[in-house]
């Protein structure tokens, strides 16, 4: 069943590529119905799983490349399983949120649902070359869908997110290659790329594995993406299409920190500690640095990308605290980002099919004309900023006691960014929301249509029940990470 | 599990308390587009309404259950818990938070009834009774919870509201800006906050006070965790309750519609410092040095803020002040460890404060009316543009009046009770700095205050027009008004002290709460005996009347000194006026700084500058090695071996070696 969920987007895609190009109506209800029917086969997903058992669920294995050891080998555990739901969750709204494209809108729907699948595979994959194709092959419809269908600069943009991220992911090829020359089995002489096999062996001796977490490590902070290798961030989000944005926000940027807690971690623990002081002194700047640059931004649209470095300074914090309030919160928190930011780049996109600008100074009063819209949008800032209730809190303060427990002054200096979210936030929403509307274009902006609300919506009800009853999240992720971190060095 | 466990009674009518409000809030905000501007009004008092007969039923539960077992408990579900971590969403009701929830829902429930009146006609009138009983939910759960971080939760929520509130026209801009100073300074103090749950729960594995306060009860007397932690709380404490140095935000969350000063500034949200610290009283008796703080702040506070009120000119700006300062009083009171004292003055002080804003809000309301009326663009605030009002405007006049007498502390009044409790408690624990701090500012209160009322309801109108007039607010704003006088004269009367003959029914029945810390200290009970208390308590109306007398000497018989004495000491009186320059100080070295550095160092210079300058530059070194590359494509096949030959060596090599 785990295959139908990860494959359903492609098999759509092939079906709008037989479909006439002229007919966009068609291509986008195909496209709305195979992610709305991936989100129905994740229903199943979601009550078969066991939360008392770490070990793998939904498993599939399948021959593949045996001659070099490769196999098709997927599963779903509980540190996969809510970046899965959040995947297909988001799916379906985003393709609701791209009623606005008009060029080439076969090729569009063609690339997000290929985008869908590849996403998919890397949360699923337990094999070392399959991780590492869907790895690669996630970034090919990313790029189509900032350079072909994004904004002015969409080229520079994309080009850059291209290398950035084929840095990153060459080096970790190199890794993946060395691991497997070193993983023959010392009776059979055979070797493998199968992670779970990988996991059983023992580990490399501590410098090789410092060269290794080193090699894996710069293409998931690449991805993440972790201070000082965010500069891709900013612009790859500005450029691109709305959908295109919340999917790199809410998805792909958690490729890289999930890369870190499912190979960086497990298979080089007594180098993961050795990072632990890097790592996390990284993530406090990108939290405080995220916010302060987030502050100053006249481009609402960059103010949101710039506070996702300072969001995912804190997942890396938590991650790396090592415990299990810090994985947990860490991991929920990834989920929270995916939610709110999510909801914050449809909602600026939204503001920009109005206008034609991210501008915070192009904006100014328009709560009066656009209440619920303000509404919605105080509600996912606040979410954002970590208030109490809603989402948003409970990954931050769990985070927060990890880090404490492990590192007091970490934990000191991190919770100073949770009153700098506050700053750049709420200046934002006092800019482009309150004070009179002082100009004449903006007077009549019509308040969120059917579709509009229907994204939002569930978004909404999300980051309130996240909020209320996390425990329901939590629960299931409890044991992994449990498993997760018994395996760690003390 | 505890050991006060043993004496909690299950209720499960807890819930409804809160409940009330919430879905007040859900119905008028979810229907706020079909939603009637009366209805919505209704809808939301009589959720207040609803919720403070539940508490009255509770109080009265509590009531026949014996004195020591006085907690009623409720646990709805685990809001989350991981690994050793734990945190339930359930309440706890103990004479403390009992007294709690009458205050809020019963003042909150007069506060939506005035509004009624008061915001009558305003186009956001559905948004704001939304957003007030989002409020009071919030604020019940603040006072409600058994544990720390769902006060935090009520806490955040409450501040939230405020924001929202503050900047509830916020077409004006500098209501807005208001709303967002208040929520940004709150969050530095939550900063405090919510480092100090975060050792509590390290140092005692738990964030239920029944729990911690077992635990900490092992622990000695001035031990370092205990001490940073209350420190941490306090700061918290100091940005709720506006506290140097975080009270900044106060008096410009004026700019909100008046029943939320009301409500919000004056009776509820900005008090949830002092019930916190009181809350934790077994951990600051427990750390000597953090009590010192707190009463020095306090002090500090009480009197800083009060000499600011003497020379404002805005009547809601002056009222601002006296909340700051009488805050200070309350903390002054726990950190001389009379916790129940400060709870005393919180009570009290929210009946006549609550009224005083109440009834500034009908002088505004009728001023600004007239204003209009007259086609006038005066500020309807300014007292410059008041005066002898009270013969238009007698019920206001009159119960303002009362009020007045009793944030004065006039014998017999209920502010006089519990400020007396409080100096009392301060000389009998030898804290006689502050003592001589709180007498000064208790002179400076009532000079302020009657100065207040003079420029108000005394002598000429100085707006007038024709035979034109203000007029007397409707009745649904003048009965709240009455109500609360009558609260502001009796609400004293359960607090009389023995030496006067009364029976202090009120310290009696916060005992148990404060008990495990009397086991620490015994300090503050009464020594000295009945003359020195009766003295003391002569000297503080003494200097109450003389402030009142200066006021009428100043206001009244010498209407040209106030001027003579602003022009004699200029410097002064501007210092004053300006309120010591703090926000354009705390402008220059915080805020602009961190903004210009942030804008042209870190993203101009830094990201956009050196990190991006690198990757661009870069990939423009690779381009220009790709061009000289592409020399390299010879076309011929024997090029094309030889390279990739070496290559393989190459890389073989690495993995041999």
């Amino acid at each position: 069943m785990l295959s139908w969920i990860i494959f359903l987007p492609l098999l759509g895609a092939g079906l709008i590529l037989l479909l006439p190009k002229d007919n966009k109506a068609l291509i986008r209800n195909v496209a709305l119905a195979t992610t709305l029917l991936d989100l129905a086969l994740c229903i199943p997903l979601y009550l078969g799983f066991d939360p008392t058992t770490a070990s793998l669920q939904f498993e599939e294995s399948a021959t593949w490349i045996p001659t070099l050891g490769s196999s098709y080998h997927i599963g779903v555990d509980g540190i996969s399983l809510w970046l899965l739901l959040l995947t297909a969750f988001l799916g379906p709204l985003c393709i609701l949120g791209s009623r606005g494209i008009e060029k080439r809108v076969k090729e569009y729907h063609f690339s997000f649902l290929f985008l869908m699948t590849g996403m998919m595979g890397v949360f699923s994959a337990w094999d070392l070359v399959l991780f590492y194709v869907f790895w690669e092959v996630m970034l090919v419809p990313m790029y189509l869908l900032i350079g072909i269908w994004g904004h002015e600069n969409r080229i520079y943009a994309a080009v850059k997110f291209f290398i950035y991220t084929m840095v990153g992911s060459l080096l970790m090829l190199v890794a993946i290659l060395w691991m497997y020359f070193q993983s023959a089995d010392p009776t059979t002489g055979l070797r493998t790329f199968d992670l779970l096999a990988i996991y059983q062996m023992p580990r490399p001796p501590i410098q090789a594995q410092m060269w290794l977490f080193a090699a894996f490590g710069l293409a998931f902070a690449i991805k993440v993406p972790m201070f000082p290798f965010h500069t891709w961030l900013p612009d790859a989000h500005v450029e691109a299409p709305t959908a295109g944005s919340v999917i790199l926000a809410g998805v792909l940027l958690k490729m890289g920190t999930y890369g870190f807690l499912r190979y960086c971690m497990p298979l080089f623990p007594a180098a993961t500690v050795a990072f632990v002081p890097l790592i996390s002194v990284l993530a406090i700047i990108g939290i405080i640095y995220g916010a302060l640059v987030s502050m100053v931004q006249p481009n609402m649209k960059k103010l949101v990308a710039y506070s996702s470095v300072s969001h995912l300074g804190f997942v890396m914090l938590g991650l790396f605290a090592l415990n299990q309030q810090g994985v947990q919160g860490g991991l929920l928190q990834m989920i929270n980002h995916g939610i709110s930011t999510g909801a914050l780049f449809f909602l600026v996109g939204m503001l920009y099919d109005r206008r034609h600008t991210f501008n915070i100074s192009d904006f100014g009063g328009l709560a009066k004309v656009m209440p619920v819209y303000t509404t919605v949008f105080i509600i996912v800032a606040l979410s954002s900023l970590g208030l109490p209730g809603l989402n948003g809190f409970v990954g931050e303060f769990l985070i927060l006691l990890g880090t404490f427990k492990s590192n007091p002054t970490y934990a000191v200096f991190a919770a100073s960014g949770v009153i700098l979210a506050a700053v750049y936030l709420l200046w934002m929403i006092q800019r482009v929301f309150y004070g009179s509307v002082d100009k004449e274009v903006n007077s009549a902006l019509p308040d969120l249509t059917l579709r509009e609300r229907t994204i939002l919506f569930p978004l909404v009800i999300v980051i309130v029940w996240m909020g209320v009853y996390p425990q329901m999240f939590l629960s299931k992720m409890e044991t992994s990470v449990r498993v997760f971190l018994e395996n760690m060095p003390k | 599990m505890s050991h006060e466990a043993l004496h909690v009674t299950p209720c499960s009518l807890l819930w409804l308390i809160p409940a009330f409000p919430l879905m007040g809030f859900l119905i008028n905000g979810l229907l706020r587009r079909k939603q009637k501007e009366a209805v919505a009004g209704i809808i939301a008092s009589l959720a207040m309404f609803a919720s403070f007969l539940v508490s009255l039923m509770v109080f009265f539960r509590l009531l026949n259950l014996p004195h020591d077992g006085r907690v009623l408990i409720q646990t709805l579900y685990t809001w989350f818990g991981v690994g050793d971590f734990l945190v339930n969403v359930s309440f706890q009701i103990d004479p403390l938070s009992a007294i709690m929830i009458l205050v809020v829902s019963g003042v909150g429930f007069l506060i939506h009834v005035y509004s009624i009146g008061y915001m009558k006609g305003d186009p956001g009138v559905v948004r704001y009774f939304t957003q007030l009983n989002l409020f009071a939910f919030f604020m019940l759960m603040l006072v409600m919870a058994d544990n720390y971080l769902l006060m935090f939760l009520g806490w955040e929520g409450v501040g939230l509201c405020s924001y929202l509130l503050i900047g509830f026209w916020y077409e004006d801009l500098n209501n807005a800006r208001a709303g967002m100073k208040a929520f940004v300074v709150n969050r530095i103090g939550d900063f405090g906050f919510l480092l100090g749950m975060l050792l509590i729960f390290t140092t005692f594995g738990s964030l239920q006070y029944s729990v911690v306060f077992e635990r900490a009860a092992e622990f000695p007397v001035g031990s370092s965790v205990i001490t940073a932690l209350t420190l941490l709380l306090f700061v918290g404490a100091t940005g709720k309750s506006a506290q140097i140095p975080l009270y900044t935000w106060l008096p410009d969350a004026m700019a909100g519609p008046t029943p939320v000063s009301a409500l919000i500034h004056a009776a509820t949200m900005v008090t949830a410092g002092v019930y916190m610290v009181a809350r934790s009283n077994l951990l600051y008796t427990l750390a000597p040095v953090s009590l010192a703080v707190v009463a020095g702040i306090g002090a500090a506070t009480a009197i800083f803020a009060a000499s600011i009120g003497l020379v404002q000119k805005d009547i809601k700006k002056v009222l601002a002040y006296s909340t700051v300062s009488q805050l200070g009083y309350m903390f002054l009171a726990c950190g001389v460890g009379a916790f129940g004292a400060g709870i005393f003055h919180l009570m009290t002080h929210a009946f006549f404060k609550a009224l005083l804003f109440l009834g500034a809000g009908s002088v505004i309301h009728a001023m600004h009316h007239y204003l209009h009326h007259v086609g006038s663009h005066a500020n309807a605030q300014d007292m410059d543009n008041m005066g002898g009002l009270k013969a238009w405007l007698p019920r206001t006049f009159g119960t303002m009046l009362i009020a007045t007498l009793a944030i004065a502390g006039i014998p017999g009044l209920s502010g006089f009770f519990s400020k007396d409790e409080i100096f009392w408690k301060a000389f009998s624990s030898g804290h006689y700095v502050v003592w001589v701090i709180g007498l000064i500012a208790a002179g400076m209160t009532a000079f302020y205050m009657f100065r207040l009322v003079y420029l108000t309801f005394y002598g000429e109108f100085r707006s007038a027009k024709k035979d034109q007039h203000p007029h007397e607010s409707p009745a649904v704003m003048t009965v709240p008004l009455i109500i609360l006088a009558v609260l502001s004269i009796i609400g004293g009367w359960v607090g009389i002290p023995h030496a006067l003959g009364g029976g202090n029914q009120f310290e009696a029945w916060l005992e148990p709460v404060f008990a495990s810390s009397l086991h620490v200290s015994e300090m503050v009970h009464g020594e000295g005996g009945v003359g020195l208390e009766l003295s003391l308590m002569a000297l503080a109306t003494l200097i109450a009347l003389a402030g009142i007398g200066l006021a009428y000497w100043f206001y009244r018989k010498r209407t040209d000194l106030p001027d003579k004495v602003a022009a004699g000491a200029r410097a002064l009186y501007n210092l004053l006026f300006h309120k010591y320059y703090v926000d354009e100080i705390y402008n220059a070295i915080v805020v602009k700084p961190l903004r210009e550095v942030s804008r042209v160092f870190l993203w101009r210079v830094f990201d956009a500058g050196i990190v991006d300058g690198a990757v661009n530059g870069m990939a423009k070194v690779m381009a220009q090695v790709g061009q000289n590359a592409r020399r390299a494509q010879t076309g011929q096949v024997s090029n094309y071996a030889l390279v990739f030959g070496v290559a393989v060596i190459v890389i073989l090599l690495a993995f041999v070696l």
